[in-house]
């Protein structure tokens, strides 16, 4: 009787443990429910003009800075890249129109990017729309490219982020795709922001990784043909049967003439993958410079993604540092 | 003189003395984390073994029929227990799952190939068109995959694709836009020797999630799921990573 007793004492225990286990990262991590410190941080999102609300903005932004100059004790990330997943369903969610979930979108990424800024990332990388979200519905197609050039406007005012911080703007992806308007406000945005060097933004749009590996591919045939001309030409027509044999092993398309060509090759290695809305796949997304980078899948819809996300991104960052490490010499 | 040598030396004093607090909260926090994966862990174990006690009733029937092909990528230093990559696959197979990759980025899986094949019942070696010719059978086919099928694959299929380039150019033909598309690179890869399907999900047996060199071209849509090192190989684990796949709806981007 007593041995029976016990051991449903244990099975009790054990399935505690597991609800313990289940509970604690949704009130630590999570962008729903009411965890107290999430409150405290995102409540200084909505805008509050009073007085106290200036000082609670400046408490908390003080004490953010004081978690960052913990968190740069370690090793902090210089390249992280962001899948913006959720913005539909957040807009479901609170029963908005369509669009403004984007919007709501947009703004945490302002947020995550000032974190990025402070704590001293040099580097962030965006999905903002991908060669496959062209299959959706025509109007909803549109309403992405007009709340992009609308936003693109207003990066590159005097007193948005991007002038504040000095980031630079790098558009990554098939841009022939784009219709001409957005591809022209594209084109102006990296050049007014080239000079800015504190922070570099790589926005993918309209991007996939099978795109982008395709076109290096073709231009790194591009490459070796011109070369082999140019060769030719010096070399003159003699013996060209010869040469021609020769020329073809040495002169064989390698890794590196493939990464020197990626549209991501004005990056360096990537840190962290971080994808939002708790989905496990890339989707087509940096899936050649995720080798040795660690992927990080918080449950939050992408305007729900907060610092504290951000936070455990870097500290799981910064527990794997030594492995990675160890990967990298390896090569 | 003296007023300002000593508040110098007191301030530098302060500065070392908040940057070794900053430092010692540091190592706090991680140490924090540290404990708190430890009783995930331990969770974890509990989870697994109620699961293959058969307690957690959702996990008995599971709808493999939805997990087409499975990829493992094991880190190469645990790649070196054979025998657990061998009660892996042979797990896999008893579930039912019909096409296996083995993946681990040095290679030493695929230098394994026999030993692993030996010692499994009902296995038998990847080939093209086993999709087709297994269906209604029980056995799996079992592929192994190394860093030669992710980046430098998609070199070499670079070189035939430039070779079919010049071919058609010495014809007089400018044919850049039939040549360089996806499906002729899909065709190219499967040429040199690394065109397996596309994986639905991928189990990660290492420390840290990352797929290690997985070949790119083959990753687009796959579900990507951590399982820890390779030491900790539960049944449990792996009928919950399976089920949870089997929940999952994708959009393909629309």
């Amino acid at each position: 009787m007593k041995t029976e007793r016990n051991g449903h004492v244990y099975i009790v225990c054990a399935l505690v443990v597991l609800e313990f286990y289940r509970l604690l990262p949704l009130t630590v991590l999570s962008g729903n429910g009411g965890s107290l410190m999430r409150f405290f941080l995102r409540k200084t999102m909505e805008t509050e003009s009073s007085v106290t609300g200036g000082y609670r903005r400046r408490f908390t932004g003080f004490l953010r800075k004081c978690m960052f100059s913990v968190l740069s004790m370690g090793p902090v990330p210089n390249h992280i890249a962001f899948i913006m997943d959720g913005n539909r369903r957040y807009a479901k969610k609170r029963n908005l129109q369509l669009g403004e979930g984007h919007r709501a979108g947009f703004a945490s990424l302002m947020w995550i990017l000032g974190y990025c800024y402070e704590l001293g990332v040099k580097y962030v990388t965006i999905y903002a729309f991908s060669i496959d979200n062209f299959k959706r519905r025509p109007n909803e197609v549109q309403v992405l490219m007009d709340l992009m050039l609308e936003k693109i406007d207003e990066l590159l005012k005097e007193e948005s982020l991007v002038r504040q911080y000095g980031i630079q703007l790098y558009f990554i992806g098939n841009l022939k795709l784009l219709s001409d308007n957005v591809r022209e406000a594209v084109e102006r945005a990296m050049e007014i922001t080239a000079k800015n060097n504190k922070l570099v933004l790589l926005i993918c749009v309209p991007y996939t990784s099978t795109d982008e590996i395709l076109h290096a591919v073709e231009e790194s045939c591009q490459d070796k043909l011109d070369h082999s001309q140019a060769v030719k030409q010096t070399n003159g027509s003699t013996d060209h049967c010869n040469q021609t044999s020769q020329e073809d092993h040495e002169h064989d398309i390698k890794v590196v003439d493939i990464e020197k060509r990626m549209y991501m090759a004005a990056a360096p290695d990537l840190d962290i993958l971080i994808r939002s809305s708790g989905e496990t796949r890339l989707s087509n997304f940096l899936l050649y410079q995720s080798d040795k980078c660690q992927l990080y899948s918080p449950a939050a819809l992408w305007p729900e993604l907060g610092l504290w996300h951000f936070v455990w991104a870097v500290l799981s960052y910064q527990r794997s540092y030594s492995y990675f490490e160890k990967k990298r010499k390896q090569l | 003189m003296v007023g300002t040598d000593t508040s110098r030396r007191s301030y530098i004093g302060i500065a070392r003395m908040s940057s070794l607090a900053i430092h010692l909260l540091w190592l706090l926090i991680h140490l924090v984390i540290s404990i708190f994966f430890f009783v995930l862990k331990i969770a974890n174990v509990l989870e697994s073994y109620l699961i293959s006690s058969g307690f957690l009733k959702k996990y008995e029937s599971i709808n493999v029929g939805k997990l087409r092909y499975l990829a493992v990528v094991v880190d190469s230093e645990d790649a070196l227990q054979i025998n657990k990559v061998i009660k892996l696959v042979q797990w896999l197979a008893d579930i039912g799952v019909k096409h296996v990759c083995l993946y681990d980025n040095e290679g030493i899986l695929k230098k394994s190939k026999d030993i692993i094949l030996k010692n499994l019942s009902c296995v038998k070696l990847f080939e093209e068109g086993d999709e087709q010719s297994l269906r209604g059978k029980k056995t799996m086919s079992l592929e192994f995959a190394s860093q030669s099928d992710g980046k430098e694959a998609l070199a070499k299929a670079a070189n035939l694709l430039l070779k079919k380039h010049l071919k058609l150019r010495s014809l007089g033909e400018n044919q850049e836009e039939k040549i360089f598309t996806e499906a002729h690179m899909t065709e190219a890869l499967r040429a040199v020797g690394s065109g397996g399907p596309e994986p639905d999900l991928l189990l990660v047996y290492g420390p840290v999630r990352c797929h290690l060199g997985f070949p790119a071209w083959r990753l687009r849509y796959t579900e990507i799921v951590h399982m820890g090192p390779l030491k900790s190989l539960k049944y449990g684990s792996l009928l919950k990573a399976i089920y949870k796949f089997t929940l999952v709806r994708q959009n393909y981007g629309k």
